[in-house]
């Protein structure tokens, strides 16, 4: 893809990113943070790709630390942020379903 | 060509992506936000070994090390969430972040290693993630270190710390100019250790309550190395994917830096003068007035309207429960009590409703600051467990403290005022706080979770 085109997807996302947590409540800002930082353990999509066409052992080596650092990233962020909204579950609705 | 699919699925996981921010916006879609989210990243790991011949010059290399790298970070990521504490969560999520950041400058390391006529465009994009990256792992790791207790949670001022940070500074950008005006890897080491150093340097003088604004400052930059190193692949999805976080992280700590009431670059820069220490010294002697579990516990009972401002100290006493089995005790007598919740109360903004939650306490009862602060006057006792900096009126009222403009909790507009802490020790800021030697206040010391189980018993027998 031409650099651009890029350029342009680069410059909408900064608008979206910033319309979509513009209204978050300050009880959400940690685990708005946590996910958010999840997210950008899509970072190994990258390391896989590099690590797919390594050339010597130094880059193969690289690329599997790059590899496992980001799949931390992305597993535990989840991983982590969910845990902390499990707890924000409303009650109400939790006794709901028990009465079922 | 990468297969159309492919890049319809990566689509797929971008539109994801956004519905999760979307989703982690609002407490009702958050945990399905956060779902929507992994989904999203799940989606982009897996297609990311079909993008062919193109771009892998052949099939797949390394596919079993590849999978075994992903189960290895999969394994240690899962249970370091599954095993850490609430009150720890802030800095698992610096961790987390740091080693995000490590893994976006270690692909601009191989990108840079592997491909040798590269255009300035494309060189600059991999220099940029190289130090922004390096940047944000070293830093992340150092709040990790000042959060876990580590090292000292105090800003440390080293001398000429000033002189020696802005020399790196100057240094990475001078090397990483020369970098991509001659692209040899030597120069490449010596901008990878400058920018490692002034990841430390940077975060080095930030001290105590900064610190969560400077791990979302981190993760915003995180995002915007993972932008760059996606340009660098002519991927998409890590563009967009990096661009959000960036964007939306940006915009994250700079409303967390307007709760702190301090401009960012405050928060960065302007590390605490050691003027507090000469006040610390000189108060130590000061007259307060200590009470008994049992003098608390009838002045609770007596009270018409109570708040709670629970701080930290709350969470390291682990006392969630404890303090929610006293306010239903207190609701039982048909006492009204509220719980007022700074926005930066913990360690990180958001925390401390994070802990409550987990303590099952009923959302409604968490009242915000600027919601709250009105009811002081009609307040007969403010009940302060292990929070301080947050209801110091040095804040407000005294403009050569260190946290002035910082928004507080007026627990000293209420008509009597209760503090549980362990000790006179001032602080996370480490900043003296006059309400402590105020007449109608009362201390308990002590642990939070001993001394609110001897507040309950002592109101169960009245």
């Amino acid at each position: 893809m031409d650099a651009i085109s890029l350029l342009t997807i680069f410059v909408l996302s900064i608008f979206v990113g910033i319309e979509v947590v513009s209204k978050v409540s300050a009880i959400l800002h940690t685990p708005l943070m946590s996910g958010a930082n999840a997210i950008h353990g899509v970072v190994l999509v990258g390391a896989i790709l590099v690590t797919g066409k390594a050339e010597d052992n130094i880059q193969l080596y690289l690329g599997l630390t790059a590899i496992v650092l980001a799949a931390i990233n992305m597993v535990g962020g989840f991983v982590v942020t969910d845990r902390m909204l499990e707890m924000f579950k409303p009650k109400k609705v939790e006794k709901e379903e028990v009465s079922k | 060509m990468t297969p159309t699919w492919v890049r319809l699925a990566e689509l797929a996981a971008a539109i994801l992506f956004i519905l999760a921010l979307k989703g982690l916006s609002s407490p009702k879609t958050a945990r399905r936000g956060n779902l929507l989210g992994a989904a999203g990243a799940a989606i982009a790991t897996a297609v990311a070994f079909f993008y062919g011949q193109e771009f892998y010059g052949g099939p797949v290399q390394h596919l079993p090390e590849i999978l075994t790298a992903i189960a290895i970070g999969s394994i240690i990521g899962w249970i370091a969430a599954r095993r850490v504490q609430m009150t720890q969560m802030p800095q698992m999520v610096a961790l987390f972040n740091g080693v995000g950041g490590g893994a976006a400058a270690v692909i601009s390391v191989i990108e840079f290693l592997s491909v040798h006529e590269e255009s300035v465009a494309m060189l600059t994009a991999t220099i940029f993630t190289v130090v922004v990256g390096s940047v944000s792992f070293t830093g992340s790791l150092l709040t990790f270190a000042k959060l876990q207790e580590l090292m000292t949670s105090r800003p440390v001022v080293i001398p000429l710390g000033r002189f020696i940070t802005i020399g790196v500074a100057v240094g990475t950008v001078v090397t990483a100019i020369a970098l991509i005006l001659s692209p040899v890897n030597s120069l490449l080491w010596l901008l990878l250790g400058l920018s490692l150093l002034l990841g430390i340097l940077l975060v080095l003088p930030v001290g105590g309550a900064d610190v969560p604004i400077v791990i979302s400052l981190l993760n915003a930059f995180t995002g915007l190395s993972v932008a760059a190193s996606g340009y660098v692949l002519g991927n998409v999805l890590l563009i967009v994917a990096g661009t959000l976080v960036g964007a939306s992280g940006t915009l994250l700590t700079r409303m967390m830096a307007q709760a702190m009431g301090r401009p960012l670059t405050n928060t960065l820069f302007g590390a605490f003068k050691a003027k507090a220490v000469t006040t610390t010294a000189s108060a130590e002697d000061r007259p307060v007035k200590s009470a008994s579990p049992e003098d608390v516990a009838i002045m609770l009972a007596y009270a018409r309207k109570v708040i709670i401002v629970p701080g930290y100290g709350l969470a390291v006493a682990q006392a969630q429960n404890t303090i929610r089995e006293l306010v239903e005790l207190l609701v039982a007598k048909g006492i009204e009590v509220d719980y007022a919740i700074h926005p930066v109360a913990g360690r990180m903004p958001g925390h401390m409703n994070v802990l409550l939650a987990e303590a099952n306490v009923p959302y409604d009862q968490l009242k915000e600051m600027d919601e709250i602060n009105p009811e002081f006057p009609a307040t007969d006792v403010a009940l302060v467990v292990g929070a301080n900096d947050v209801v110091n009126p040095a804040a407000r009222d005294d403009k050569s403290a260190p946290i002035y403009g910082m928004p507080i909790l007026n627990v000293d507009q209420a008509q009597q005022v209760v503090f549980l802490k362990r000790s006179m020790r001032p602080g996370f800021a480490g900043i003296e706080n006059e309400v402590l030697f105020d007449p109608k206040t009362s201390l308990l010391f002590g642990d939070a979770k001993d001394s609110l189980t001897k507040v309950v018993s002592s109101l169960k027998t009245l």
